[in-house]
């Protein structure tokens, strides 16, 4: 059970109010301040969600077998949509809609970090030997497994998210070895690779829909191939820059 | 350029234009206000052009990518989705003028704010449009990113505590938002609405009443149906002006629109279910009123205002159980009117605030006779809440009363006559206080024009909304969809 | 096979219900801003493994001959749910960050990690 100073870990001890929020989700609101939620009303939780829990769990195992799914209609179309791999044709060809709003979740996420306050610099202490010379030699590795799984991605498990995620891992690699980011490049070039991966794939999805009998975000067949990979090249390249700059915290 | 000259265009316009409007917004931050606006009055212009596209030849469906449910995803702009685009459209280019005068002298809030007001119209009108359960949740999980961003724009304490809270809520619900759909998608074998609908049936009965569970359960945390509006007043009421406005006007009638939508296309009309929400929603309408009549800070009250005008939309859900659309009517009436009403007196409310410096409205000095446009915005907007005729509120009460008598609820139809009361209560309270000096005498700082008009304008729009009755009909005749012949016909080269 | 199958595909949504239901518990019980984020984190865990899971469920019966009796062949998996949970994957790390840093922003201006309670009613 949670002891009573689960609530200050050391750095909130300047607060004047060490009222804590008792709930803040389900359970009725008390309008008196609460030191900790008390044993009686857990207990009636811990009931409560046991409950929940036993509800889904007879919903799965009512759900019907043989499973009803997509896989058979996505194998059909698989060799239309200009890659073999199929999680990565209904990405960025079936679905290619969601994975245009997905980007945009996360430029939005970086708006509102960057509108909320300035980046804390991201080093808490001065890094030691090690970690000054480990991106040395693991970022030239990274940007090689990364361009990797970006080309895999169109056979195999891999993809624009995934070399995303790495590029994005040299960042915050680069950036706690006490090499942040310089000042030339903090205006307008990160915002530009920011918006880089929704710019491109809206603009290109939009030109599509702009073709003779072409439909909006519809890859025209020979074509495909080319077009999801600029679009992952793009969506890489932003995804990188956006979680790097997340990690940062704030507008530079 | 070969574009289709039937609503492939038009619902391309109304979400890819704010999207460029936020990026190009995004890149230049030091002329982000003109773009924006610009980017505003366009949208806008989509929007009406899709309105009367759709009034002219009925329901637009898209398929995008050219594929067909259930690999692909589908757009259908109907007459419901496109008369709440249409509110949106009206709200946002109010609020955007209001806002580029309220910002003037803000550089950080302002080069933050068209961006993330943009994205927010941009979601808003793809959530709208969307016919996929899935997408869905995407786009719900950006209103409510981009909602949770510009409350925290006003960057003192209880702006950031209410953000966090509203976003920490927000992504609770799309969870379980989330959930349902899963299950759903494992019963049935498709996220798309049309396609669940028929398929619902010979699912399993326990997944299915779990998925709906689960779903309608996230959108109330959404919609801050009683007893889970905790987090709505603190957000409402210390985010900016133009950004309460744009919360209580618009984002909890998106979440209002998907319930609403689910209910009537695929998660059915359960008996109890209905009659949950509409306990749930007179309670909301008598307790959201009664905190409103004990604030003493204006835009608090305006907020709690909200939770009780989001209990009248939940008292058509058992209205609705005889049949008749009358009940959805009135609710959607009540909707609109509600969103220009409510934006109108938020927009009052930051104008006093620039004037008096603070929003305790019993302490401000004489604002009537030197804000007169604020607070004949204030009080028309009031006069919408509180029904009392012409206004759209009245319509929409009425309908709401008209279908609680005809099936003998004189329950439901007292809640409503008494919510009217108690809103009655608290607007004059504030206009009152309006009149009369202040403790102390205070000079009042000048608002500039365009905030006063814009208010005042959406605030006469409230009321004309009730005078056009017979021209908004068509656009609120709700009930199941009537096409209940399988998928979508998809506008594309490989449906 | 095909209940191998099965009995694993509903294991593993077990665990992601258990998942959801202890990180709704952590989520209403604990007042600090950053265990709640946890919270959250674990529960969309919890929803992503519960999706992902029952993607493992779908047997394909291949064509026999005329006479043969069909086979069932495990088929691979199910890959719009997978590409769903990316996409999920992805929006919970978008919110993750922007909640630490509106936490973090809260700190600096008023000095605490919790939730104040003076607005509720």
């Amino acid at each position: 059970m949670p002891a009573t100073t689960e609530m200050g870990s050391g750095r909130d001890r300047r607060g004047a109010s060490r009222r804590e929020s008792g709930g803040q989700a389900r359970g009725p609101a008390s309008a008196r301040p609460r030191r900790e939620l008390p044993l009686a009303a857990r207990v009636l939780l811990g009931l409560l969600l046991l409950a929940l829990f036993c509800a889904l769990a007879l919903a799965v195992l009512s759900l019907p077998s043989p499973a009803p799914g997509l896989s058979a209609a996505v194998a059909a179309r698989l060799d239309e949509s200009g890659v073999s791999h199929p999680v990565t044709a209904v990405l960025l060809n079936f679905r290619a809609y969601d994975t245009l709003l997905e980007l945009t979740v996360l430029l939005l996420a970086l708006i509102g970090t960057w509108s909320v306050g300035t980046a804390h610099g991201c080093a808490g202490s001065p890094p030691g030997p090690l970690l000054r010379q480990l991106p040395r030699l693991l970022v030239p590795l990274m940007v090689l497994v990364a361009g990797y799984l970006l080309w895999a991605g169109a056979h195999a498990p891999g993809g624009a998210f995934q070399a995303g995620s790495l590029l994005g891992g040299i960042g915050i690699l680069l950036c706690l070895s006490g090499r942040p980011l310089p000042r030339w490049a903090q205006g307008w070039p990160v915002r530009l690779l920011a918006l880089a991966g929704v710019t491109v794939f809206a603009a290109l999805g939009a030109g599509a829909g702009a073709l003779p009998g072409g439909a909006l975000l519809a890859w025209p067949p020979g074509w495909a191939k080319a077009l999801i990979l600029a679009v992952e090249l793009a969506a890489m390249l932003s995804i990188g820059a956006i979680l790097a700059a997340l990690f940062a915290g704030g507008r530079p | 350029m070969r574009w289709d000259p039937g609503g492939l265009d038009w619902t391309l316009a109304v979400v890819f234009l704010p999207l460029a409007g936020a990026l190009l917004c995004f890149l230049v931050p030091r002329r982000a206000a003109p773009v924006g606006l610009g980017a505003a009055v366009l949208t806008a212009a989509a929007t009406f052009g899709l309105t009367l596209a759709v009034l002219a030849d009925g329901v637009q469906r898209t398929a995008l990518g050219g594929w067909a449910a259930p690999l692909g995803i589908l757009w259908r702009a109907d007459e419901l989705s496109v008369a709440l685009m249409a509110m949106t459209a009206t709200v946002g280019v109010a609020v955007s003028f209001y806002a580029g005068a309220y910002f003037r002298d803000e550089h950080t809030e302002r080069a933050f704010f068209w961006p993330l007001w943009l994205l927010l119209w941009m979601a808003l009108n793809a959530l709208f449009l969307s016919a996929d359960l899935f997408n869905l949740y995407v786009t719900l999980e950006l209103v409510g990113f981009a909602a949770a961003s510009l409350t925290a724009l006003g960057g003192n304490a209880a702006a950031l505590a209410g953000a966090v809270r509203y976003l920490m809520v927000s992504v609770l619900g799309s969870l379980s938002y989330l959930l349902g759909v899963a299950l759903v998608y494992h019963a049935c074998g498709t996220v798309d609405i049309t396609l669940a609908a028929t398929r619902m049936g010979d699912a399993p009965g326990a997944a299915m009443h779990a998925a709906t569970g689960a779903i309608i359960a996230g959108l109330l945390l959404k919609t801050a149906l009683f007893p889970l509006h905790f987090w709505l007043p603190p957000a409402h009421g210390s985010a900016p002006a133009p950004v309460s406005a744009l919360l209580s006007a618009l984002v909890i009638k998106a979440s209002f629109y998907l319930l609403l939508r689910l209910w009537l296309d695929m998660l059915g009309g359960g008996r109890w279910l209905a009659e949950l929400l509409g306990v749930l929603g007179a309670a909301a309408v008598i307790w959201g009123s009664l905190l409103a009549l004990r604030q003493t800070r204006l835009k608090l009250l305006i907020a709690y205002s909200t939770v009780a005008q989001v209990g009248y939309l939940f008292i058509a859900f058992p209205l609705s159980l005889a049949g008749n659309g009358a009940a959805w009517t009135g609710a959607l009436y009540l909707a609109l009117a509600h969103g220009l009403a409510k934006a109108a007196m938020f927009m009052s409310a930051g104008s006093l605030i620039r004037f008096g410096g603070h929003d305790r409205f019993a302490e401000l000095d004489r604002p009537v006779p030197r804000l007169p446009l604020t607070l004949t915005a204030f009080t028309l907007a009031g006069v919408s809440i509180m029904g009392l005729p012409p206004s759209g509120g009245f319509i929409g009460k009425w309908l709401l009363l008209e279908s609680a008598f005809r099936q003998g609820r004189y329950g439901l139809a007292a809640v409503v006559l008494l919510g009217g009361v108690l809103a009655a209560a608290y607007v004059f309270k504030v206009v009152g206080h309006a009149f009369t000096p202040g403790p102390r005498e205070h000079r009042g700082l000048r608002v500039p024009a365009v905030m006063e008009w814009s208010a005042l304008l959406l605030a006469v729009g409230a009321i004309l909304l009730g005078l056009g009755l017979p021209l908004l009909r068509p656009l609120l005749q709700v009930g199941p969809e009537s096409s209940g012949a399988g998928s979508a016909a998809a506008v594309g080269a490989w449906g | 096979m095909m209940d191998l199958l099965w009995t694993q595909a509903v294991f593993w949504a077990l665990v992601g219900i258990a998942l959801l239901v202890i990180g709704l518990y952590a989520l209403i019980v604990h007042a600090h801003l950053l265990r709640k984020v946890l919270a959250l984190n674990i529960m969309s865990s919890g929803v992503f493994v519960l999706f992902i899971a029952l993607a493992r469920r779908a047997p394909r019966e291949a064509a026999g001959g005329a006479d043969a009796p069909a086979q069932v062949v495990p088929a691979p998996p199910d890959p719009v749910p997978q590409a769903m949970v990316l996409t999920g994957i992805v929006v919970a790390v978008a919110a993750t960050g922007l909640l630490l840093a509106l936490i973090v922003r809260l700190r600096s201006v008023a000095g605490r990690t919790t939730l104040d309670n003076r607005a509720d009613d």
